[in-house]
């Protein structure tokens, strides 16, 4: 039985230098370098052309716009980034129970799963001037919109992960004297939570976008709406201000997403370095 | 009698009408008996295991376990199945703990002897790690210390070892072999190996294809505890041929 160790596979590989393992395993550096390369190509590219403001600013005239108008965009982002979040808060409170319904009754989801697709081939850009008559300017068309686009990967992705449970784990549970619902809080959830993940990712992504389409069609501020109001005063550098600042939002989302993944995940695969290497 | 399993048939219905399973089988399975079951893919050996843990039901006949008929979920054993069935986001001892959690069992003294069977099987610098950092020797070893932490009366295993190497399989068969001598429990193995049943059991029951029923019972009187090397013995070969002419002879082997 002292054999245990031989039979173990070798998890250790040759040690690199500490700074040089640091470089392999981060991802921030190389983000960074790319995006610097690509903020450089184009303040290049603008100055050797002589690219007019109102067609492509520059990166510098960008960043001078930012650091000017700091207030309004902040504030306006602060508009924006409360629809996302609290979009995407709906959005998971109402998949999640809706993907355990589907999970345990496959009448309720041979009744319900058809709509939901339904309205899924439903563009939202379609029926938001819809909300705008029914719910006006404020901030609950906002999260519909938001909610509407963000719910359907995360059911999707929670009944897939709910679904995948293999039948001898439950034999497993029930031959320890599990209840259904310990089966669920031990077992399926757990089991779950990877593909939840992948679905609350997409949609993160998706929010972004459903804030924006939301404000496009009617409203009186946030990110969505400052472009709108940039597009007609013809301020270009202004839309860019707010593109940039919803790129960066949406990447700290998606982030913050997988930061919380990392922690609650550390076994999995999709977090995991070495995943590629043993399995 | 520990284990009795009278006239039990077992009747699936598909899509195409009723599937029978398993035709009337009767088994008795004393207590603290090692007992394998041999036999083709799908003669219905693993059905008739759930049928005892009672997780599968039985469609006529009975069962009964010390003199308690089973009709439902009978949860005084441990089961280990061909896939650890390990939960990956729990550490290997807390996998192990699993059993005692929902037994609502003493953490403080069950953690006390998990250390004990894990440091058995050679896990014991392993304990705090994920199962996907283990091999499967390793990950099988850990679930069988899972399903001895609250010493089961009944161990069912379906085919624990049919996924490993060679090696790593007359390995668990030693380390199996130890933990039943330190703690006799009753067995029900079941395997497709005739030669890992033989090392193992008190009685090897095979199994015709289905619908399944018993052909024959073969008796092993090798003296115990056996080592690996009791596999190069004339007894031992005579019992693996007694099993390999029970298949030919029931056309479950055909050679031409």
């Amino acid at each position: 039985m002292t054999q245990a160790k031989e039979l173990a596979l070798p998890q250790m590989r040759a040690t690199p230098s500490t700074w040089r393992r640091w470089l392999a395993q981060a991802e921030t550096p190389y983000a960074l370098i790319s995006g610097l390369a690509f903020f450089l190509t184009w303040q290049v590219a603008v100055d050797a052309f002589d690219f007019p403001a109102y067609l492509l600013p520059s990166p510098l005239a960008v960043l001078k716009d930012l650091v000017l108008s700091w207030d309004l965009l902040l504030s306006e982002t602060a508009v924006t980034l409360f629809e996302i979040v609290l979009g995407f808060i709906v959005s998971v409170a109402i998949a999640m129970p809706l993907a355990i319904l589907f999970t345990y009754s496959r009448t309720f989801e041979r009744l319900v799963y058809p709509i939901i697709v339904g309205t899924q081939t439903i563009p939202k850009v379609a029926v938001a001037p819809l909300f705008l008559v029914w719910f006006g300017f404020g901030l609950l068309p906002k999260i519909i919109i938001v909610t509407l686009i963000t719910f359907f990967p995360i059911v999707i992705n929670a009944v897939v992960g709910l679904k995948s449970l293999n039948m001898q784990t439950v034999y497993l549970a029930q031959s320890m004297g599990a209840s259904p619902l310990q089966v669920f809080w031990r077992f399926r959830l757990p089991n779950a939570l990877p593909s939840v993940f992948a679905g609350l990712k997409v949609a993160i992504v998706l929010a972004v976008i459903g804030a924006i389409v939301a404000e496009f069609v009617g409203a009186d501020s946030g990110l969505g709406y400052l472009i709108i109001v940039a597009a007609t005063d013809q301020n270009v550098t202004r839309q860019f201000s707010a593109i940039l600042i919803l790129s960066v939002a949406g990447i700290l989302l998606f982030g913050l997403i997988g930061l919380l993944e990392r922690q609650l995940l550390p076994w999995h695969s999709s977090v995991r370095r070495d995943a590629l290497v043993d399995s | 009698m520990l284990i009795k399993i009278e006239d039990v048939t077992k009747t699936y219905s598909t899509r195409n009408g009723p599937i029978r399973a398993l035709d009337p089988l009767s088994l008795d399975i004393k207590q603290n008996e090692f007992v394998s079951i041999v036999g083709p893919s799908g003669c219905g050996k693993s059905t008739l295991m759930m049928m005892l843990s009672g997780l599968v039901s039985h469609s006529t006949g009975r069962i009964s376990i010390a003199g308690k008929p089973i009709n439902g979920p009978y949860t005084d054993i441990g089961i280990v199945f061909q896939q650890d069935t390990l939960l990956e986001w729990r550490t290997v001892i807390r996998n192990v703990l699993l059993q005692a959690e929902l037994r609502k069992l003493d953490m403080v003294k069950y953690t006390e002897r998990a250390r004990h069977l894990l440091e058995i099987v050679g896990l014991k610098d392993f304990e705090n790690m994920y199962p996907h950092e283990l091999s499967g020797g390793m990950r099988q070893r850990a679930s069988i210390c899972r399903a001895l932490l609250h010493n089961p009366p009944l161990l069912l295993m379906d085919e624990p070892f049919g996924a490993l190497d060679a090696l790593t399989r007359d390995q668990l068969n030693v380390d199996l072999m130890r933990f039943w001598r330190e703690s006799p429990t009753t067995v029900l193995f079941i395997t497709h190996s005739v030669s890992e049943a033989v090392f193992l059991s008190d009685r090897v029951v095979i199994m015709s294809a289905r619908p399944g029923r018993i052909e024959d019972v073969v008796d092993i009187n090798l003296p115990r505890p056996r080592r690996l090397a009791i596999r190069e013995t004339p007894q031992f070969l005579e019992y693996s041929r007694r099993i390999g002419r029970v298949f030919e002879s029931s056309g479950i082997l055909r050679e031409d």
